[in-house]
């Protein structure tokens, strides 16, 4: 049932090389054999978003995507978050003060991350749509949207 | 890197030391066991008390002895020490306390337990807080003064500066931290009067940083030289315990490396956490369910709606409800459900724990200091203070973390003391384990029980209260004359003007593990008080506000807080077709809150929650931006219960597993939400849980407002989209 293979991959925009058990998720792969914690445990069923990290771009649910999914693509976490778009992201969520007890918002960034990344000027339903999959218990709901909001503003402003 | 658990000891103190939430490794906090002045601290340092330490390069560390889990409190305990320190915020950090209930004890508990809970950081603490600041600065100065060779009165300090104008000499706090911990401790120190206030009042950035980058350490990141992690089989039923089990598949997964049965279950050990979960599938275990509950939620519900007809506690008694009951004309009376509701913190329950010589030492977001330390030093047979606890950040708790019996601690000492070798063991509860994990806020049932007066306003009013005890497990909660607070707070001390009035607390028995839930009692008694209020009004033909208005005489700070709320709101002003409002008060922890909900018709019988006007009156606004998050913050988690969460169970087990049955409030679901804050020089008074139970019975009202339907059981399903 179980085997192991070796995956490469670009980490955060360095290869790595990574031997593991084809099934582990990749969440499991970052957090306890490449020490990346910044992603976070949740759900482990695609429930809360916690775990998003970006695939080739892409925010994915690390916690239900299996290791060797990510043979030869790249994947960034929150460790490795270093766009324009990110940095304007992280700027707002810290200007806004987002957070409360901080566990989901690694998830909730890379999500705003992803969708500000094609969408330069989200709505409130877009927001609202591509950031329902991220659940915060300490509900810093209206903050999140108005950080995505902000930083959209501060993109726009170049 | 790839190599597993393989973290020097260094990076892994860098780590834990970054944004504040540094651990206590190797030095002793205060350097003392009591509040007197020990001198220099540790390499130079200045420590006057147990709260606060300066060092050579002008950083002030306060020592927080309350749990950062999103609420604020290592930004506001900063807050009050750096007010009266005059510190430079940007030079002031904070790290979590050991634990040392001598030192650290919340002093809304007597000082005698440690451990944060009932929103009491900022009202135990905001006197020793300022004390521990105003004691460091008088000692600063008097260094200055003795330096100088100048009167201590003359010397100032500004944002972390000691000078002395006359003769143009200044030094920055480090400077003097040598020779300010030679000072005499002072006598009593004088704190600042409200307008002297430079820091309290301002929205200062939060301490909790590295939030938004991945690096702030909570338990579930901690990596320890050759450390395991853990995961737990227990019994789906409550009570149930290990018959038997056969691990031999279990052994066989690669990564694993223990299995142990232990009291509270079977536990699988391995390298890492999808080894151990991949082992723990693999585990064919028989329960012995002979001691366990094997009822349901609706076979529950049955037996507590027949205790209403039983004579229940008398929680609170005015005038006489059973007369007036008896004599007036109409009787309203309303049957009100509520479900067992888990917490569900974003971060699943966790702990790490190692033998450590002829102690242990623990490392989690520790809420409940002065119990886990009991309980740990009971499962060892050691004494409590071998038993160190290094407080992390907590990615969530609503209440959960502070167990009263310490069940998620319990857990990883049993398994740390099973196994053999001195290895730390890092427990990891699924997301299943956690949602299934029992201590739920209690199932209750209320019937509520009035008639009105000629003039339309209560005559007489009679209050039910049905469900388990949470005082039942916790046992350091007082219960004079049986009354437990946690079940009846909100109902047995109702704000408003009522003649006759009797509130009856009926306690059910101890089936279901449970405990409190951010805002404990308020939960429930504030939905019903303040809906069946609505329906009394509108049985009088009244505005919902003018009614409450004309009740609340007696209680001015209620009154100011619904006047804010309404008048921010436009309550009274004509709304367009298809919009509604409802409105709620209701005082918690101290703290009076007051919201307005603005819903829309959405069609089809549906409603959306556009606006929440909020009002609160929580003394003195230490950090008015923490304030309004945890406004927001409470409003969005209360609405969860109103709206989608409940657990239930059918033969003893829990229906629910994760996020998809057990559903919470998404963003989409999330209103706009206004946040007032009256103006107090009072002492201040709680914000985390406050304005929790005030949104369903505002939402609640809406709907009333909008149907003329009053939702009495939680959580009102398919209403609002
Ligand atoms: S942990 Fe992956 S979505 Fe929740
Ligand atoms: S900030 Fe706590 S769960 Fe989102």
């Amino acid at each position: 049932m179980e085997k192991t293979v070796d995956i490469e991959f670009t980490l955060n925009g360095k290869s790595q090389v990574l031997q593991a058990d084809e099934s582990m998720p990749l969440l499991w792969a970052l957090r306890d054999r490449l020490q990346l914690t910044g992603t976070k445990f949740g759900c482990g069923m695609a429930q809360c978003g916690a775990c998003t990290v970006h695939l080739d771009g892409t925010a994915i649910r690390s916690c239900v995507t299996p290791v060797a999914v990510v043979q030869g693509r790249s994947v960034t976490t929150i460790e490795g978050l270093e766009s324009g778009v990110a940095q304007a992201v992280q700027q707002s969520w810290d200007e806004l003060a987002v957070v409360q007890c901080g566990y989901c918002q690694s998830g909730q960034i890379m999500s705003a991350v992803a969708l500000l990344e094609i969408n330069p000027n989200p709505s409130d339903e877009q927001i609202d749509q591509s950031m329902s999959g991220n659940i915060c218990r300490c509900s810093t709901y209206v903050r999140i949207r108005a950080a995505i909001k902000d930083a959209a503003g501060k993109l726009a402003k170049g | 890197m790839s190599a597993f658990g393989k973290v020097n000891r260094r990076q892994f103190l860098r780590n834990l030391s970054y944004g504040g939430a540094g651990l206590m490794l190797g030095t002793s906090v205060a350097g003392c066991s009591t509040l007197r002045n020990s001198g220099a601290g540790p390499a130079g340092e200045f420590e006057p008390n147990a709260f606060v330490r300066v060092t050579p390069d002008d950083r002030v560390i306060v020592i927080s002895k309350h749990v950062e889990m999103g609420q604020g409190a290592y930004t506001g305990l900063a807050t009050l020490v750096a007010e009266e320190l005059d510190a430079d915020w940007s030079r002031v950090a904070v790290e979590g306390a050991p634990a040392d209930t001598a030192r650290y004890g919340n002093l809304a508990w007597g000082g005698v337990r440690q451990g944060t809970g009932g929103s009491t950081a900022m009202r135990n603490a905001y006197q020793q807080m300022r004390e521990a600041g105003a004691t460091a600065r008088a000692m600063l100065v008097a260094a200055a003064a003795q330096l100088w060779q100048v009167p201590a009165s003359e010397v100032t300090v500004t944002a972390g500066v000691v000078s002395h104008h006359a003769s143009n000499r200044s030094a920055r706090f480090g400077e003097l931290a040598e020779l300010a911990a030679t000072q005499p401790l002072p006598g009593k120190v004088k704190l600042k009067q409200p307008q002297q206030f430079t820091l309290i009042g301002q929205s200062l950035p939060r301490k909790d940083s590295g939030k938004t980058t991945g690096q702030a350490q909570f338990t579930q990141d901690i990596q320890l030289p050759d450390m395991l992690t853990a995961v737990i089989a227990v019994s789906p039923k409550a009570g149930g315990v290990v018959h038997s089990f056969d691990a031999s598949a279990t052994r066989q997964v690669e990564g694993v490396v223990e299995v142990l049965q232990v009291p509270a279950g079977v536990a699988v050990l391995a390298r890492d956490y999808w080894s151990a979960q991949q082992g723990r599938k693999a585990l064919k275990i028989e329960w012995d369910n002979s001691g366990a509950f094997t009822g349901s939620s609706a076979s529950l519900l049955q037996s507590y709606h027949a205790e209403l007809e039983k004579p229940g506690v008398v929680a609170a008694k005015a005038g006489d409800a059973e007369a007036g009951l008896s004599a007036a004309g109409a009787v309203i009376d309303a049957h009100y459900e509520f479900p067992y509701l888990a917490h569900a913190a974003m971060e699943p329950l966790n702990c790490v724990m190692q033998k450590r010589g002829d102690g242990v030492e623990a490392w989690y977001g520790c809420q409940w200091q002065s119990g886990d330390q009991e309980t740990v030093a009971r499962v060892f047979g050691i004494d409590k203070q071998q038993v160190k606890i290094n407080m992390l950040l907590a990615g969530g708790s609503f209440g959960r973390r502070a167990n009263p019996v310490s069940d998620y601690v319990e857990q990883t000492a049993q398994i740390v003391k099973a196994y053999e070798p001195a290895v730390p063991i890092k427990l990891v509860w699924s997301r299943e384990d956690d949602m299934r994990g029992w201590y739920y806020r209690p199932m209750y049932v209320h019937r509520l029980t009035a008639t009105l007066g000629a003039d339309g306003y209560p005559l007489a009013w009679r209050h039910h209260i049905v469900g388990q005890s949470i005082a039942a497990v916790a046992s350091f909660i007082d219960t004079p004359n049986g009354v437990d607070r946690t079940t009846v707070e909100g109902a047995n001390n109702l704000p408003y003007g009522i003649p006759n009035l009797a509130v009856y607390q009926h306690t059910t028995p101890p089936v279901i593990p449970i405990q409190w839930w951010r805002s404990v009692g308020s939960t429930h008694t504030a939905y019903s008080t303040e809906t069946f209020l609505d329906e009394l009004a509108q049985a009088a033909g009244a505005d919902p506000v003018e009614y409450r208005r004309h009740l609340l005489q007696e209680s001015p700070r209620h009154l100011a807080v619904l006047n804010l709320a309404a008048e921010k709101a436009g309550w009274g002003s004509a709304l367009p077709a298809g919009v509604f409002r409802g409105v709620a008060v209701h005082e918690s922890f101290h703290s009076v809150v007051a919201q307005v909900a603005e819903i829309e018709d959405a069609g089809n019988g549906k409603y959306r929650l556009r606006k929440v006007v909020c009002a609160v009156d929580c003394g003195v606004a230490i950090n008015p931006d923490i304030i309004r998050a945890q406004m927001e913050g409470g409003i969005g988690f209360g609405l969860s219960p109103a709206l989608m969460s409940e657990i239930t169970l059918r033969d003893g087990e829990v229906e629910q597993s994760n996020f998809h049955d057990y559903q919470v409030l998404r963003i989409n679901q999330m209103p706009e939400v206004e946040v007032h804050i009256v103006p107090s020089a009072e002492p201040p008074t709680g914000v985390g849980e406050p304005a929790t139970p005030v949104i369903a019975p505002a939402l609640a009202n809406a709907l009333f407002a909008a149907t003329g339907k009053m939702p009495r059981k939680l959580p009102f399903k398919g209403l609002v989209v």
